[in-house]
C-alpha cells in the first residue's frame, strides 16, 4: 500500500450530498478484471457529455483542478455499493484524501486499504471548505489534523491502526498472515466445540 | 445467568473474535461463509497469485456468477454469446480462478446458480450465528437468518480468501423496534422503504441494525430478507433478525443445512442467540407498521420515499433536492400516482424470491400489461425459476405480456446489458434509485412487487390495492 503521512494540496469541491458509488464509478465500468486505468471513468456521467466530451463546467474538468489531491464533498460521500473500484478510480485520478462530514462505512474501509485518506470534519469546517473551493490545505496523518489557510487546525478521527498502516504503508494481509497461529488455534477450538 | 445481557450481534461477534481488539489494533474476526462473485473477486485472486497463497478454507468458500451474466435463455443455455465482451471475459475469469484455486463454483448453467444473496439462504448455507461476507454491499440480506453478514471490498475479499479472517473494529448497535400490523397490500418492501425514509440514508452508518418486535416476528423468511437487504441503504453495515421457529422451519431440510444429530446440536445452539432481556443497544428507534402505506421513491436515493397516495415533497431552495427532482422529471407538490411509466422490473436480491413473484402474479393474473410498457421478471435463482414454473407463475407473466428471464442481478444495475433507457421511468423492485443506476439517464421508482405489477397493468404508478380483490 502507498504510504501517506503528510499532504499539502489545493481542494476540488463537489458540494453534492450523498454522492453514491454509482456516481463515483458507474456499474458498466465494473466488468474490468484489473484495478488499473479506472480514473478515466471517475464521475463519468458528470464529467463527460453524451458524446464523451469533457463538460467544461464540471469541477474536475476545470484547469485549476489539475494536480489537486484532496476532494471535498457534501455529507455522506461514498454511500451505496462495496465496489473498491470507487477508491481505485479516485486514486488513479491523483486523489489522496476525501473530506466530508460523513463518509459511508464500506467506502471508508476500502479507501483505507488503498492509501486514500477519509477525513471526517465538523459541519462548520465542511461548510467553510465547500464555500472556498481551491484553497490550499495541509494534512498531517500522524497528528490527524487538517490545517486550513485561515490557520485553523481541525482534528479528524482516524483509528490508531489505520493511521499506523497509512504512515508505514503496512500491508494488512501481511499483518493477518502474521496472526496465523491464533487463527489455527481458533479453528481447532471451534472444531472441538 | 451471571454475565451481562448481550445483544444478538454481540453474541455472534464474540464467538468469532480470533484476536480481541485493543486500542491499537482491530479484532481479527473469523468468517464462517465467504460468498464470491465475478465482479469483486478477480483482483483478489490476482493478489493470491502474486503472493503464492492458496485459498485457506475451500470448504467455507462458494462462488457463483450473477452481476455480469445474461438473463436471456439463449445466452445462458443456447450457446449464444454474452453480448458484452468485458462481461463475458469477467465470467470466464471467475471460471479460471475457481478452477485454479479449487473453489466450488455454481457456474452459468448450474441448477443451483442465482443471485449470491438469494442462493446462500436457499441452499441452507446461511445459518444463525454465522459470520457471512461477500464482496457486495447487499450481503446484509443474510442477517435475516440471524447471521452477522456484511459487504466487503476486493482487498478484504483477498484477506478472507487467504486467511478466512478480517480485521474489524466492532460496530455500534441500533435496535429498530417495529410494532403494529402491516395493512393489506403493504409489504416488507414498503416497511423497509418507510424505515429508510424515517432514519435517512446515513441513519445506520457505523451500526449493525437489529430489527425486532411483533411485526418483524410475524414476517416470513422472504420478507425478513427483503428488510435486511436494504439495511445498507440506511448506511448500516448489517441488519439482523433473531432466529426463531420461522427461521428453523425455513432451514430444515435445505441441501446444505445440518442434518440429523448435527441439526439438533445446531438448533440448541441457535436458540441461545436472540438478544437477552435487558441488553443495551447504542441507539433505538421505534416504527409504527400500522401507519405505513405502499411506499414509492421519487428521488435519487432510497431515503427520498413517499406514500404512494402522497404528493412529491416541496423543498424549494434545497439545491440538491431540486437537482434530484429535475433528474427525475418530477414536480414538487404533484401526486406520484398515475405518473406514466415505461419499464417495470421485478427482480434483484431485494425482491426476486418465490413469494415476491407470487405477489406480482396475484396482481397480473388475468390481466395484461399496458401497451408500450416493458416488464422484466427475473427470478432470484434457477431453483426459484423452476418452482415458479411448477406453479404456473411464468404463464401468468407471459400471458400478461411480461418477459420471463433466467436468474441474475439484471436490471438492478444493468451490468449485463439489461438497461432502462434515457429519461424512461422504471418502477423497480430493486434497492437503489441512484442517478444512472439502471442505465444512463434512467429514472427509477423503487417499490414492492405488487406496486410494480399494478403499475405495469395501468402503465402508470398505481396503488396495488386498487387491483387486489
Amino acid at each position: 500500500m502507498n504510504r501517506l503521512s503528510a499532504l499539502r494540496s489545493r481542494t476540488v469541491v463537489l458540494p453534492a450530498t450523498n454522492i453514491d458509488t454509482d456516481q463515483i464509478i458507474p456499474a458498466r465500468f465494473l466488468t474490468t478484471t484489473t484495478r488499473e486505468g479506472l480514473g478515466q471513468h471517475l464521475f463519468s456521467e458528470w464529467r463527460y457529455d453524451a458524446q464523451g466530451a469533457a463538460r467544461p463546467d464540471f469541477a474536475l474538468n476545470r484547469p485549476e483542478a489539475q494536480g489537486c489531491r484532496i476532494l471535498v464533498a457534501g455529507r455522506n460521500f461514498g454511500c451505496g455499493s462495496s465496489r473498491e473500484h470507487a477508491p481505485w478510480a479516485l486514486l488513479d485520478c491523483g486523489f489522496q484524501a476525501v473530506v466530508s462530514t460523513e463518509i459511508a462505512d464500506i467506502f471508508r474501509n476500502n479507501s483505507l486499504k488503498n492509501g486514500l485518506l477519509p477525513i471526517i470534519v465538523d459541519e462548520a469546517t465542511s461548510a467553510w471548505l465547500l464555500a472556498h473551493p481551491g484553497v490550499e490545505v495541509a494534512v498531517d496523518v500522524e497528528a490527524s489534523t487538517l490545517t486550513l489557510p485561515t490557520g485553523a487546525v481541525v482534528r479528524f478521527p482516524l483509528e490508531a491502526f489505520a493511521r499506523y498502516c497509512l504512515i508505514n504503508g503496512v500491508d494488512e494481509l501481511g499483518f493477518l498472515l502474521g496472526r496465523m497461529s491464533a487463527i489455527e488455534s481458533y479453528e481447532t477450538r471451534v472444531a472441538n466445540r | 445467568m451471571t454475565s451481562a445481557p448481550l445483544t444478538l450481534f454481540e453474541k455472534v461477534w464474540r464467538r468469532h473474535e480470533v484476536v480481541l481488539e485493543t486500542a491499537d489494533t482491530p479484532a481479527v474476526l473469523y468468517i464462517d461463509l465467504h460468498l464470491v462473485h465475478e465482479v469483486t473477486s478477480p483482483q483478489a485472486f490476482s493478489v493470491l497469485r502474486e503472493r503464492g497463497l492458496p485459498v485457506r478454507r475451500l470448504d467455507l468458500t462458494l462462488a457463483t456468477m450473477d452481476h455480469s451474466t445474461p438473463t436471456r435463455t439463449e445466452q445462458v443455455f443456447g450457446g449464444a454469446p454474452i453480448a458484452i465482451d468485458s462481461a463475458a471475459k469477467q465470467v470466464r475469469e471467475l471460471e479460471i480462478n475457481c478452477a485454479a484455486f479449487g473453489v466450488e463454483l455454481l457456474g452459468l448453467r448450474s441448477e443451483q446458480r442465482g443471485i449470491v444473496h438469494v442462493i446462500g439462504p436457499e441452499l441452507g448455507l446461511t445459518q444463525p450465528g454465522k459470520t457471512v461476507v461477500c464482496g457486495d454491499s447487499h450481503t446484509s440480506t443474510h442477517g435475516a437468518l440471524g447471521a452477522l453478514a456484511f459487504g466487503i471490498g476486493t482487498t478484504e475479499v483477498g484477506h478472507v480468501l487467504a486467511t478466512q479472517c478480517l480485521l474489524q473494529r466492532k460496530p455500534k448497535t441500533l435496535a429498530i423496534d417495529v410494532s403494529g400490523r402491516l395493512r393489506t397490500g403493504v409489504t416488507a418492501k414498503d416497511l423497509i422503504l418507510a424505515i429508510i425514509g424515517q432514519i435517512g440514508v446515513s441513519g445506520g452508518t457505523g451500526h449493525v441494525i437489529e430489527y425486532r418486535g411483533e411485526t418483524i416476528e410475524a414476517l416470513d423468511m422472504d420478507e425478513r430478507m427483503t428488510v435486511c437487504n436494504m439495511s445498507i441503504e440506511a448506511g448500516a453495515r448489517a441488519g439482523m433478525i433473531a432466529p426463531d421457529e420461522t427461521t428453523y422451519a425455513y432451514l430444515s431440510g435445505r441441501a446444505r443445512a445440518p442434518k440429523g444429530a448435527a441439526w439438533e446440536k445446531a438448533l440448541a445452539d441457535w436458540r441461545t442467540l436472540p438478544t437477552d432481556p435487558g441488553a443495551r443497544f447504542d441507539a433505538e428507534v421505534s416504527v409504527d407498521a400500522a401507519a405505513i402505506e405502499p411506499m414509492i421513491t421519487y428521488g435519487t436515493h432510497p431515503g427520498m420515499v413517499m406514500p404512494i397516495s402522497g404528493y412529491v415533497p416541496d423543498r424549494r431552495g434545497d439545491a440538491m433536492f431540486e437537482k434530484s427532482l429535475a433528474y427525475m422529471g418530477l414536480t414538487a407538490g404533484n401526486p406520484i400516482k398515475d405518473h406514466p411509466i415505461n419499464v417495470v422490473f421485478v427482480g434483484s436480491c431485494t425482491n426476486s424470491r418465490l413469494s415476491d413473484l407470487r405477489s406480482a402474479a396475484d396482481v397480473l393474473k388475468g390481466r395484461r400489461i399496458a401497451k408500450g410498457v416493458q416488464m422484466l421478471v427475473v427470478p432470484g435463482s434457477q431453483q426459484i425459476k423452476k418452482a415458479a414454473e411448477a406453479e404456473g407463475l411464468h404463464r401468468i407473466f407471459l400471458d400478461a405480456g411480461a418477459e420471463w428471464r433466467e436468474s441474475g442481478c439484471s436490471m438492478c444495475l444493468g451490468m449485463n446489458g439489461d438497461l432502462v433507457g434515457k429519461g424512461q421511468y422504471s418502477v423497480s423492485t430493486s434497492n437503489r434509485n441512484f442517478e444512472g443506476r439502471q442505465g444512463i439517464g434512467a429514472r427509477t421508482l423503487l417499490a414492492s412487487p405488487a406496486t410494480a405489477a399494478a403499475s405495469a397493468v395501468r402503465g402508470r404508478v398505481t396503488d396495488p390495492r386498487e387491483l387486489l380483490s
